[in-house]
């Protein structure tokens, strides 16, 4: 089928880095396909040859300044299995825990506070004059105050465990270099109840929404779908270790209880000439129909229970919506957020009473290996670090597959139908152009491990038919 | 020394690991041994929301970013508080956090950008360009006596960008 226009949406604004959308129609004006176009950052595998393993921990963080954390635990994982030390001391893997929670807790109250709230509050319709955080903070003033106040606690957490806020360096190679001062925990602990009653309202703002909108949102951006993610042995959530699971869209595993050791048995990554980003897939399901989505939405769906008891509730709350079975509502994802983030406070109240992180066995090791896969449920999704050492302790290979990546293709279909339903002509008009940044946004991407954008984002629209002449054009910002 | 007692916050940001971004935490991080009366100095990878309310708690606060195309060595400014239509990202503006500052904490913080020009950026790399480690020394001197002397808005008339130049700090100069 030929294409004769595409209408192009650039970049995407609320969402990390720069990305440009463009849609292919077809010669009756029919959308065939979206596409959203991210400039990738490839140069850090380059970079990475030749340094010493035990300082990649504190280098991967400058691949982003949104989710330093995650890199930092992924990178030290691996680094873990190079120097055997991964049965780390419980002072070590508590520590890192916490550090990781404080990580999620803080990324996903910005997330649907101040990025996904305006849409939520306002409606996709709004004006955007309104339609933004400086709204929310207008119109729901205590809320507003609320969501600052639950990612400074994240922010503090983080700071507590890694020792700084640039290049922490709390994980290391086999464990931890400090623990948790009995200051610092009671600093923390001062105020976890209060932080323990918004997470559980910010639940409730997103069930009330989601279901009260729920005819609406049902078939926004949505599809049918694989998805991946780490669980426990047992099955349950587990955001910072586990082994792999993959289940299909009605939820049938695919493969479970995968050591990650040997992720490249499972996931191969597509390339496409049109896009700088990869396509990652399982490998005995093809790139056809092998893609899979990351985040909270597949970490609800592959989990069987969630440990922690206010969250547990919830997540029955949410797989009841679907009468138990998989959920695929794109929009979902931002309630499957709240209930991650709930959950990562009762673990954050848990670990502040927990003395071990007043431990002094911080460091283990053990027999040296030349290979490791460091792999963490990041805020976004599932995060793969995988190095190979040589002899003299320097990296000779470095290969990340980051949460952004691996929900490129989930992205491009959410576009896609939004698109398909929204598009009239090829006219963009202000709610088709805030609906495809709704469905885009719902992921969360990062894609600034792409790009690093200094300054306000300006949003950019125009229409060109396939010689390049501009058809239409249409800015916001 | 800060004489009169004002509580200072200089706050560098940007990613030490993508070469002249760091300028802004290289500032902060000659500055703080110094350790001037009354000065406080804080460095991270970006703003963003939360730093609207240690904001709060302060008399005046500098910005200091790397400006991909700003005057040579640096310039400073007045940040007003902003009401742009969003945030673009997970990050922030000083505008945006002043704006937000004010509006949730009623913040009556004075807030300046220092912008110190650099080169290169957005590749991965450990140090700064030779021509951004100069920016960066005379931009330092100058920190130390604004933060010695105080005369925050002379500077702005001696060291102000244009009114509407593009810059990385978006400091948006009060007319």
């Amino acid at each position: 089928m030929s294409v004769i226009k595409r209408v192009v949406i650039e970049p995407v604004t609320r969402v990390e880095g720069h990305g440009k959308v463009t849609v292919l129609l077809d010669e009756a004006g029919k959308v065939v396909q979206a596409r959203l176009h991210v400039v990738e950052f490839r140069g850090f595998e380059r970079f990475i040859q030749g340094r010493l393993f035990w300082e990649v921990p504190v280098l991967v963080q400058r691949l982003c300044g949104i989710c330093p954390v995650s890199h930092h635990l992924a990178a030290a994982k691996a680094m873990d299995i190079i120097v055997g030390g991964e049965k780390l001391t419980p002072t070590a893997e508590k520590l890192r825990r916490l550090m990781h929670y404080g990580q999620m807790y803080q990324s996903h109250a910005l997330h649907f506070f101040h990025l996904a709230s305006p849409d939520l509050l306002f409606g996709f319709d709004a004006d955007p004059a309104i339609r933004n955080v400086i709204g929310v903070a207008a119109k729901y003033p205590d809320l507003a105050v609320q969501a600052v106040m639950m990612r400074k606690y994240g922010q503090e957490i983080i700071k507590a465990t890694a020792g700084k806020k640039i290049h922490g360096t709390g994980a290391i190679p086999g464990g931890v270099n400090k623990n948790l001062s009995l200051a610092e925990r009671d600093v923390l602990l001062k105020d976890v109840d209060q932080q323990m009653t918004w997470a559980k309202s910010a639940v409730k703002i997103a069930r009330e929404y989601t279901t009260a909108h729920l005819k609406e949102l049902l078939p926004f951006g949505s599809f049918d779908s694989n998805h991946l993610s780490l669980v426990r042995a047992d099955g349950a959530m587990d955001l910072y270790d586990g082994n792999l699971r993959a289940v299909d869209a009605q939820g049938k595993k695919i493969f479970d209880q995968v050591d990650y050791q040997k992720y490249v048995d499972l996931i191969a990554e597509d390339v496409r000439d049109w896009s700088y980003m990869k396509f990652p897939f399982i490998k005995k399901l093809g790139p056809e129909s092998g893609w899979y989505r990351v985040g909270p939405l597949a970490r609800l769906n592959t989990a069987d229970f969630i440990d922690t008891p206010a969250a547990e509730a919830a997540r029955k709350e949410f797989r009841a919506v679907t009468g138990g079975r998989t959920n695929n509502v794109t929009m979902a994802y931002h309630w499957a957020r709240m209930i991650e983030l709930l959950h990562s406070m009762e673990k954050i109240q848990a670990l502040l009473h927990d003395k071990d992180l007043q431990g002094n066995d911080l460091v283990v090791k053990g027999q040296r290996r030349e290979e490791g896969v460091g792999v963490i449920e990041a805020p976004r999704g599932t995060l793969f670090h995988h190095y190979r050492v040589d002899k003299n302790d320097q990296v000779v290979m470095g290969n990340l597959i980051v949460s952004t990546t691996h929900n490129n293709e989930p992205m491009n279909r959410a576009v896609t139908k939004v698109a398909q339903d929204h598009l009239s002509g090829v006219e963009i008009t202000e709610g088709l152009l805030n609906r495809i940044e709704v469905a885009i946004r719902a992921y969360d991407p990062c894609l600034s491990c792409a790009t690093h954008a200094l300054g306000q984002m300006a949003l950019d629209v125009s229409v060109v038919d396939p010689e390049g002449k501009v058809l239409s054009e249409k800015s916001r910002g | 020394m800060n004489d009169i007692g004002l509580h200072i916050l200089v706050y560098g940001y940007g990613n030490p690991g993508r070469g002249d971004d760091g300028l802004g935490p290289a500032l902060v991080e000659a500055l703080e041994p110094l350790g001037a009366a009354g000065l406080t100095c804080e460095s991270d990878y970006q703003l963003a929301v939360e730093d609207a309310a240690s904001l709060a708690k302060y008399d005046v606060v500098v910005f200091v970013d790397a400006d991909m195309s700003g005057p040579e060595p640096f310039w400073f400014d007045r940040v007003k508080p902003s009401r742009e239509l969003s945030f673009s990202s997970h990050s922030a503006t000083p505008g945006q956090v002043v704006g937000l500052a004010r509006e949730m904490f009623g913040a009556e913080v004075k807030a300046y950008a220092l912008g110190i020009r650099g080169y290169r950026f957005g590749e991965l790399g450990d140090s700064l360009s030779e021509p951004a480690r100069a920016n960066l020394a005379l931009a330092l001197a100058f920190a130390q006596r604004a933060v010695r002397e105080q005369h925050f808005d002379e500077y702005t008339r001696q060291f102000g960008v244009d009114s509407g130049r593009g810059c990385a700090c978006d400091p948006q100069p009060e007319a």
